[in-house]
């Protein structure tokens, strides 16, 4: 049973039926699924979906499928973390950490959003999948079409790292490697997209593909008891997730699972790659694309084609923004790393990097509760810190070399302490 | 100055189901005109009330988005490759 409705354009409101639409014809805005929320209301109860399976189909009334989704039947329902020692340093009771650093089975947020693509492309009749990443997109492709068994290509710009580029042929697809950044590639793609019929998670299918990032924003209400969080802090590369988790809370309140409070969603980006941030704080609509340059290469889009709507579910939540620079980011990982052993890819640490500076600035109160919002891990992107991190020591296999180093590590420590 | 323009699939009405189609013109401006009295109607579809390139409108010069160029007034050479992409966003 499906509570879609249709497509809108976001921009000028033409409606267009269920289909793999992603552009509007009048004015290219991009659309958007439209729900029937009075009957998705009597549908769906917080009894109901706490007796479903701990997965991001427990909220499929607020997903755009008609089947029975059988793609990412272990994808979603992450861990929602209090962070009380990093809390503690901190200065912050209510700190959580919403962590897709484990999501199933590619280890970042993608794992959502590619459930909802892969489900709407069987149901549309496509035996190709296919999409442009920088790489976390790719491996979510990849390893889900090959569930599903389906064909898959893969398109992603040359130097990324090269985990991702082995995380995606593994599965059986076809990755090609584009000289050029991640505008060049969606360009391509865009363009492949319409010469060869392929379902392109994030270009034909873009419209149901973004509503499975709704699904990051549903269980940190229902993690938090049914409440929202007073502030949450999400990254911003393309533009997909933030809007859409401004979009969950408000269908939530919507539908009758959660009542006030108002939230405040904020956005966080890399300094070398930070058109949105440049845009709000200069309280201009217009986002003035960027050539990225930052190690948070999973973020690094310099041309967000959904900026806009970042702006303006940042604006409408009362929320803010900033950047962080490269060297912010890793102290952020390392910082979070060692305080709750969890381990975020750049991305992650730009999130962390941002809410410290929003909480500084007096942003956000020390008894305020605050997600910060980690969608990929560490382990994939080790290239990026390798750098900043201590190196071993070396010795042989013999006690008094491990004695000798031990009082050594003593003596630095209480002489750093000093 | 003689083009050719790859047209995205939501523009192919204009240009009776063609993918790509040849223009004239020295400036991406001059190049929507001539294509505008090719194909009437496809001018509106990529520019705003303002004359300005429409937000969801990206135009590539030889494969660089003219907003990093000289935007409408990007200089087109012969030869020159120009392709219109609806925006989208991806990710990660």
């Amino acid at each position: 049973m499906s509570y879609i409705t249709n497509l809108k354009c976001k921009e000028c409101g033409q409606e267009y039926p269920v289909a793999p639409l992603h552009v509007c014809e009048t004015c290219f805005g991009p659309l958007e699924v439209n729900y029937d929320y009075a009957k998705i209301r009597s549908a769906m109860t917080r009894a109901k979906i706490e007796a479903r399976p701990h997965n991001l189909w427990r909220y499929r009334e607020l997903l755009p499928v008609d089947s029975e989704p059988e793609v990412g039947p272990h994808s979603g329902f992450t861990p929602l973390v209090h962070c009380k020692r990093l809390g503690a340093e901190l200065g912050l009771k209510h700190l959580y950490v919403k962590d897709d650093t484990v999501n199933h089975p590619t280890l970042s947020y993608k794992d959502r959003v590619v459930s909802v693509a892969i489900t709407k492309a069987r149901e549309f009749g496509f035996t190709t999948v296919s999409c442009a990443s920088t790489g976390n997109l790719a491996t979510a492709v990849a390893a889900h079409a090959a569930r599903a068994g389906l064909k898959c290509f893969i398109f992603m710009p040359e130097g990324v790292e090269s985990g991702k580029i082995v995380g995606s042929t593994i599965y059986g697809a076809q990755v090609i490697t584009i000289r050029g950044n991640y505008d060049d590639v969606n360009r391509l793609c865009s363009e492949i997209a319409d010469k060869y019929g392929w379902a392109f998670v994030n270009i034909n299918l873009r419209p149901y593909y973004t509503e499975g990032a709704k699904t990051f924003g549903f269980e940190v209400a229902e993690q938090l008891g049914w409440k929202l969080p007073d502030h949450i802090v999400v990254p911003t590369a393309g533009g997909t997730i933030l809007p859409k988790v401004a979009k969950a809370f408000k269908e939530m309140k919507e539908v009758g699972l959660v009542k006030g409070p108002n939230f405040k969603i904020h956005s966080a980006q890399a300094a070398g790659s930070a058109p949105v941030i440049h845009a709000l704080h200069k309280g201009v609509d217009l986002i003035t694309p960027v050539k990225p340059d930052t190690i948070a290469k999973s973020i690094a889009i310099g041309n967000p084609a959904d900026g806009y709507y970042v702006l303006r579910a940042v604006r409408e939540s009362g929320g803010w923004g900033e950047s962080a620079t490269d060297p912010e980011i890793i102290e952020a990982i390392k910082l979070l790393a060692r305080t709750e052993g969890i381990f975020a890819e750049p991305a992650g640490g730009t999130t962390l990097a941002v809410a410290l500076k929003l909480l500084k600035q007096g942003r956000i109160k020390p008894d305020e509760t605050v997600v910060v919002s980690i969608t990929g891990n560490g382990y994939k992107t080790l290239e990026a810190v390798a750098g900043a991190i201590e190196r071993p020591f070396v010795i042989d296999a013999r006690l008094r070399e491990f004695d000798a180093l031990f009082e050594r590590l003593g003596e630095a420590k209480s002489a750093a302490s000093a | 100055m003689a083009v050719r323009v790859r047209v995205p699939t939501p523009l192919r009405r204009f240009t009776g189901g063609e993918g790509e189609v040849p223009a004239d013109g020295a400036s991406i401006r001059q190049v929507i005109e001539d294509l505008e009295k090719r194909h009437a109607g496809i001018r509106e579809r990529l520019l705003d009330d303002k004359g300005e390139i429409r937000r969801f409108v990206n135009i590539y010069l030889n494969g660089d988005d003219v907003r990093f160029l000289d935007s409408l007034n990007s200089r087109v050479k012969d030869g020159d490759d120009i392709s219109i992409v609806p925006a989208i966003a991806g990710g990660h």
